[in-house]
């Protein structure tokens, strides 16, 4: 026998069969609506989706009821997104919708959406294709209309920030059907010189039909395929378009793109400031440097200079001279001494040294002659004292 | 070496900061030393002119790739 199921396990596996196909999830369906409801106090909203032939009942969560602006009412012609899925306690099937808008901009929602998911599998919008932007770009070319605002917010910008840049503007219409073609031509004409660094895409605020040019395929594809780096300054902070997901970088608005381009001129003022000031360190360390080394350089000459050679040189010459007249003077005193004592030598061995020793010195008185001997003696003499002389009478017995 | 009066903005800074890594960390010779930093007070006055002289420059391409100065 076969064996039953429960009536909660039937439920439970048809509900799996709603929620396990695709189709069934996070789908646009249109239609007029009918019997809205918003309960107390859990703030959800309850009503039917119909069209002429058929209709299915709707339930919104209160989190996403919060997200609109205004709640609709009946007979109002709306597209909601959402998932069908099954109310297993009331045997009932129901669509779940978390977003509602109102048809005509809930077309052109719709048609964002797939053309987003569409681009997106694509890898169009990946991280990873996404280029640098130069830092000091030299020439800035700009994709928007002469005379939108947006474009002159991007000059002022400029002028004030960053006034080295070269600005060439790629005129385009920004709105209407013949936009997306020549905004695609627009950029082509920018990739098509070798002088453009980064390529600015804007327009000012407006409302989502305004900005619609920017949500096609070919503009898209035209940012994305440029060779020069794209920004994207489309509409206010809140407006999101295809043409920002292609972009290298979105910025919120054309002024904020503008910004983002380019460094700031006060800060480079800053920073060239710092920079001169680095400089004359350097040159300042460099030539300390070098001064140090020439120091130490003039150190060694100077211990290796023949100057110290001659004034060692003249030292020992000093030094011998002093020795040398020392030793002259040591022999002069010597050579005195000995001439004293000869002097005094001399002095002992004279006649009137010897009379003063008491001898006496006696001659012939007539002649004058010596008498050095008794027998020679004769008659008068004369006798020769130390301190005088007599004369005298020889007797001879 | 490129006459400093012709330089862009960028490529004068980049220079003036490789001119202040060289004199910072080589033990040059006296008189490089000297005339790379006279190079580098020429690019600093260089930038600060350009920077203090700068006008916005805006132009628009026409036909072809012609571009004229716009306003």
């Amino acid at each position: 026998m076969q064996s039953s199921y429960s009536v909660r396990e039937l439920t439970a596996y048809i509900r799996r069969m709603f929620e396990g196909d695709n189709r069934l999830q996070g789908l646009w369906v249109e239609g007029e609506i009918s019997g809205f409801k918003k309960a107390e106090p859990s703030g959800h909203c309850y009503f039917t989706l119909k069209d002429g032939k058929a209709q299915i009942d709707c339930a919104m969560w209160r989190s996403n009821a919060q997200q609109m602006v205004k709640l609709p009412k009946d007979g109002d012609a709306v597209i909601a997104h959402g998932n069908v899925t099954i109310y297993e306690e009331r045997s009932k099937y129901q669509f779940y919708v978390d977003r509602l808008r109102p048809v005509g901009i809930g077309d052109l929602y719709r048609q964002f959406e797939l053309l987003k998911q569409k681009l997106e599998a694509e890898g169009l919008f990946d991280g990873e294709r996404k280029r640098p932007l130069p830092v000091y770009p030299k020439r800035i070319g700009v994709v928007t209309s002469p005379s939108a605002a947006a474009f002159q917010d991007v000059l002022n910008v400029l002028s004030r920030r960053y006034p080295l840049v070269e600005v060439i503007l790629s005129p385009t219409l920004v709105q209407g059907v013949e936009a997306p073609a020549q905004i695609v031509r627009a950029l082509e004409r920018l990739n098509q010189r070798d002088d453009i660094d980064v390529i600015l895409v804007c327009r000012g605020g407006g409302s989502i039909e305004d900005l619609w040019a920017f949500n096609d395929e070919a503009v898209a594809r035209a940012i994305v395929a440029s060779r020069v780096p794209v920004v994207s300054g489309v509409g206010h902070e809140t407006d999101f378009t295809i043409a920002d997901f292609a972009a290298d970088l979105r910025a919120p608005t054309p002024s904020a793109a503008a910004e983002i381009l380019t460094p700031d001129i006060d800060a480079m003022r800053d920073d060239l400031d710092r920079l001169s000031q680095t400089l004359d360190e350097a040159l300042g360390y460099s030539l300390r440097r070098q001064r140090d080394n020439l120091d130490d350089q003039i150190r060694l000459l100077r211990q290796l200079s023949p100057i110290a050679r001659v004034r060692t040189a003249r030292q020992r010459l000093d030094d011998w001279q002093a020795h040398m007249t020392s030793l002259q003077r040591g022999r002069l005193t010597l050579l005195r001494q000995r001439i004293e004592a000869s002097d005094r030598a001399l002095l002992a061995a004279s006649p009137q040294a010897i009379l003063e020793r008491g001898y006496a010195l006696v001659s012939d008185s007539v002649t004058g002659k010596r008498i050095k001997s008794a027998r020679a003696a004769d008659k008068n003499i004369t006798i020769q004292f130390h301190d005088g002389t007599i004369e005298a009478q020889v007797k001879h017995d | 070496m490129t006459e400093v009066e012709t330089l862009t903005f960028e490529a004068a800074y980049a220079e003036l900061e490789g001119i202040i890594n060289r004199l910072d960390s080589g033990d040059l010779p006296l008189e490089e030393s000297v005339m790379l930093f006279e190079r580098g007070r020429r690019l600093s006055q260089r930038c600060q002119s350009l920077l203090d002289n700068a006008e916005l420059r805006v132009s628009q391409l026409i036909d072809g790739d012609e571009i004229e100065p716009l306003e």
